[in-house]
């Protein structure tokens, strides 16, 4: 049976003892704003990895450049506080060569999409077996609030005094197009549902991508109330669950169809009559074009029929396990390689003292 | 004649005929003379395959047993346009019965297969010199094509050159008529015919040439043995042609090679075994992250092909992930290697900074080429010691190691990673164009008798809390070396976190104090200063006043000089580094011995810049940028015109 089916969280050592919350605690103080939603995120993972219990010295985070990127020094794992954008090349060269480490990576939008926007896309098309946590909130908060490349169009912030104007990223439609396997959004203030994707993400094989709105207090505060409020989020949310008709709003009276005209998705309110149109979720399509589709529903301004949960989750052959292969394939047909002899080559001359 | 060899000095009286011909012209047999040395220089357009037909006779050489040097020369469009003095490309060869330093100043025979080969390279060769030329190419419009108005061959401008004219095309395609290939498909093999006219007039062994061709076109067997028949063509028309009336032998240097087996090896192969080699005897895997760049992908290359070695290497998506992903393989506890050139580095900048910051074994290949941006891609130069040196933000000390020699490549890149191994650090590995694509006989070196390079990753506590707590403190120095723990995921309760944020000493917690940062700087750089090198040593025989100081690829050219100037009756005492941060212990001592000091770069004065710096001494730079080696003639008219001022 090839490897590929196999969950390669099998690779990592498991923990000796049962684990607690604690035990991912470092002895370091947190340093985020009071109030940030990093706090949310921190608390979740931490209580989400003894679940998995895996040695926790065989657990690394590895981050860039931002404020959820001090992210690794508050857990008791290994971890690196890398530089601005290279935390997915970084985690590459480790995953690829430690098969029985879990490597996880912490970016966040300006680190992940802007300046290193290349190494996010290509580690996804390979498929390393790295697990990135995108935190978005939609600002540098860092450097003191310029806008950032998912910030809406017209963003007033102190390096845009009359406006932003590029158009942002939806991190989940670039993730798509850029071949990912695995792609899912959750809200920092969900506790629950943050930990069900960060499961689903875990026993992934190949590169998880979740994206995780999170509250900048400071600097962009209330970027995401309109899914968090519990009156207005029954219509701004759609929860995605696979095998599960797309409903959502008061009574789950709206529904997800597919136009048959243009194929693309449209909301509509529920009837009897077309009830049985409604779109079911399924995650596990080979195509990614329903996946893209329903990225493409919220309203990048008001995020109204922001979708959240799992858009994606396929199997694909997985970077490092086929570099592993290749390895394992030149000693079957080479032998394993002698110094000696490749030193030596095929022309010699001898030189007789 | 005496013309076969230039002037350049060697041991023997250079171009003296050590034996009266070997055999007598009795009418049948073809008068053979013996020669000390020679330089034959192939060239064409860059589709002619110029470069393959050099490979070929050098290996013919080096397993005839030759010393030998080489100096490919190619331009960076792959199939630049036809005909043209930019396409040209050429290989130059030195090969002689003693030992040799450089692949020769100027040629003595110039194969040239069209006009704009023989335009862009007859300046090179002195009067006197033999010119084979392919006539075939010479219609008037190629001719025209790089400003020739009359046949060079008839109006008179090569004279006083020994002129071969060959119709090398048309006695390729009657050669292999036979063969039922297309004319377009015969006239590529005119270089292998090439090939053996030279073979013939210079007595190479052609057992090892036919075998390859029959290796690499082992899928086409009709195209290996076109090849093979135009190449015994070439071979059987220098025999029965009247106008090859002199062929040549070249003793093998059999009393200049230490005992030995022996190979000839190109720089960047040489440096790719250095990497395999100290990965066996660190008895860690290798990991490349690379991204492709002339004049380094040959490594990349190399690398990929030994996958059963453990070697793994990652074709990164950019400069900067070749080396993030190489430093998080070394995180992991891999030996780590990102291999680029100039341009790359300036990319990957950053990350060796947190390479410093982390304290982590890294090697860091260079090979150097003509800059800056872009500039000369497949031409040599050594302007990147200043950025290797200083090329990052705030104070980011890294060990720099040079090649001498593309043999020297691989005992360079061992030394570089037992730096990087023992003191845990980015090491620089500064080779450059000329080192990586040009060629020597190397003594193939005993397994058993490589470095040991084992290094050992923390497995437990090292430091003792107030309160009796066994604790891993990840910046917890060993006292001689400065080097803080390896301490790799997967090692219980070594669990830490290390970042480019300034560190606490000891801890390796973030700290933002005054003092724990001055310290910190301090320490890295004391590190790297305290860096046990081996003392450079001074060749004086005659107790000169002069002193000549080099570094890296520039070895061969500034020792044929001065062979040059001490045969000549002159003084000059020579020193060459391979450490060139930190200097040898005893460099300033050496520099404070002679009255003056000589640096010859291929650059504007980096190294000079350097030693004046750190040890006030009056350097005097000699400086050369044009991508291409030093001439050993004119650095010898140097180091006379120093001597003498």
């Amino acid at each position: 049976m090839p490897e590929s089916t196999e969950s390669l969280l099998s690779l990592v050592p498991k923990a000796e003892a049962v684990q607690s919350m604690k035990d991912f605690k470092s002895d370091q103080e947190v340093r985020w704003c009071p109030g940030c939603g990093d706090y949310a995120v921190l608390a979740a993972v931490q209580g989400f990895m003894p679940e998995l219990g895996l040695a926790k010295e065989n657990i690394v985070f590895v981050s860039g450049i931002g404020c959820s990127s001090r992210f690794p020094y508050y857990m008791n794992t290994y971890g690196m506080h890398s530089i601005h954008g290279r935390a997915p090349a970084i985690a590459t060269g480790l995953a690829t060569s430690r098969r029985d480490l879990s490597v996880w990576v912490v970016t966040g939008d300006g680190d992940a999409l802007s300046i290193g926007g290349n190494h996010l896309i290509h580690a996804l098309r390979r498929n390393v077996n790295l697990k990135i946590l995108l935190f978005n909130n939609r600002i540098y908060g860092l450097t003191k609030g310029q806008y950032s490349p998912t910030s809406e169009v017209g963003k007033i912030t102190k390096s845009t005094p009359m406006g932003s104007l590029d158009a942002p990223f939806n991190p989940v439609s670039l993730a798509l197009g850029a071949e990912a396997t695995f792609v899912a959004r959750t809200v920092d203030s969900d506790r629950k549902h943050l930990t069900e994707v960060l499961r689903q993400a875990a026993e992934h094989n190949g590169t998880a991508l979740v994206e995780i709105y999170q509250n900048c207090n400071i600097f962009n505060d209330g970027a995401f109330e309109v899914l968090k409020d519990k009156d207005q989020a029954k219509e701004a949310v759609i929860r995605l669950e696979h095998g599960q008709p797309i409903r959502f709003g008061a009574d789950l009276g709206q529904g997800v169809v597919r136009d048959p005209a243009t194929g693309d998705l449209q909301v509509v309110p529920v009837t009897p009559e077309n009830e049985s149109r409604i779109l079911v979720h399924d995650a596990h399509s080979a195509s990614p074009t329903t996946a893209f589709a329903l990225s493409r529903l919220a309203d990048p301004d008001t995020l109204h029929r922001t979708p959240i949960g799992v858009f994606r989750s396929v199997e694909r052959p997985v970077y490092d396990t086929l570099m592993a292969e290749q390895l394992d394939s030149a000693v079957e047909r080479y032998g394993k390689g002698d110094l000696g002899q490749l030193l030596t080559g095929n022309d010699t001359w001898t030189v007789v003292g | 004649m005496t013309s076969q060899v230039s002037s350049e000095a060697g041991e023997a009286l250079v171009g003296e005929q050590r034996n009266a011909p070997a055999t007598a012209q009795n009418g049948t047999e073809k008068e053979v003379r013996r020669l000390d040395r020679v330089i034959i220089r192939f060239a064409g357009d860059s589709g002619d395959g110029m470069q393959l037909t050099g490979d070929r006779f050098t290996s013919e050489t080096a397993s005839f047993g030759n010393d030998l040097s080489t100096l490919p020369n190619f331009p960076a469009e792959i199939r630049a346009p036809a005909g043209t003095l930019p396409g040209v490309s050429s290989f130059q060869l030195h090969f002689a019965d003693h030992d040799i330093l450089t692949p020769g100043d100027a040629p003595n025979v110039l194969v040239a297969m069209n006009p704009a080969a023989l335009k862009a390279n007859i300046g090179d060769v002195p009067r006197g010199g033999e010119i084979i030329v392919n006539t075939d190419e010479f219609a008037k419009r190629a001719m025209a094509k790089v400003g020739y108005a009359t046949s060079p061959l008839e109006d008179g401008s090569l004279d006083g050159y020994r002129v071969h004219p060959v119709p090398l095309t048309t006695l390729t395609v009657e050669a292999l008529k036979d063969f039922g290939l297309s004319r377009k498909e015969a006239e590529r093999s005119k270089n292998m015919f090439a090939l053996g006219l030279l073979s013939w007039m210079y007595h190479r062994p052609t057992e090892g040439t036919e075998a390859f061709l029959r290796r690499k076109f082992a899928k086409k067997p009709e195209i290996a043995e076109a090849n093979v028949a135009a190449f015994r063509a070439g071979w059987n028309f220098g025999e029965t042609t009247e106008d090859f009336a002199v062929s040549y032998e070249v003793a093998p240097a059999t009393r200049s090679f230490p005992a030995g087996t022996y190979r000839n090896i190109s720089g960047n192969l040489a440096l790719s075994y250095g990497l395999v080699a100290a990965s066996r005897q660190a008895d860690l895997p290798l990991y490349l992250g690379s991204y492709p760049i002339t004049p380094a992908s040959d490594i990349l290359h190399e690398l990929s092909r030994h996958k059963n070695f453990g070697v793994r290497t990652f074709q990164a998506e950019d400069e900067i992930a070749g080396i993030g992903a190489a430093l998080g393989a070394a995180f992991g506890g891999s030996l780590a290697v990102t291999t680029t050139s100039g341009p790359g580095v300036a990319l990957k900048s950053e990350t060796i900074g947190l390479a410093v910051s982390l304290e982590l074994p890294l090697l860091i290949v260079d090979i150097q080429r003509g800059g800056p941006s872009t500039g000369l891609p497949t031409k040599t130069e050594q302007a990147d010691l200043l950025q290797a040196m200083y090329g990052r933000n705030g104070e980011a000390p890294v060990p720099v190691v040079a090649p001498r020699t593309p043999a020297d490549c691989f005992d360079a890149a061992l030394e570089a990673a037992r730096i990087a191994l023992t003191y845990r650090t980015p090491v620089f590995l500064l080779s450059d164009g000329y080192l990586a694509n040009g060629s020597e006989p190397w003594r193939i070196p005993e397994v058993d008798d490589l470095p040991d390079l084992r290094t050992r990753f923390a497995g437990g506590p090292n430091h003792t809390l107030d309160d009796g707590t066994e604790v891993f403190w990840p910046y917890k120095r060993d006292p001689h070396t400065l080097a803080r723990p390896w301490a790799v995921p997967g090692t219980p309760g070594l669990e830490h976190r290390i970042g480019g944020i300034e560190k606490q000493d000891g801890t390796g917690n973030i700290s933002y104090d005054p003092a724990n940062h001055d310290f910190m700087v301090r320490t890295r750089q004391a590190k790297v200063d305290g860096i046990d090198v081996p003392d450079v040593e001074v060749d004086d025989p005659d107790g000169a006043r002069t002193l000549v100081l080099g570094w890296g690829s520039t070895y061969g050219p500034i020792t044929a000089a001065v062979r040059r100037v001490r045969r000549e009756g002159g003084a000059v005492a020579q020193a060459h580094l391979r450490h060139l941060n930190p200097f040898p212990k005893n460099l300033g001592e050496v520099l404070k011995r002679y009255e003056k000091v000589v640096v010859p770069e291929m650059n504007l004065g980096q190294l000079a810049t350097l030693v004046r710096a750190k040890y006030l001494v009056d350097a005097r730079s000699h400086t050369q940028v044009n991508g291409m080696p030093f001439k050993a003639e004119q650095l010898a008219a140097v180091l006379k015109e120093a001597i003498d001022a």
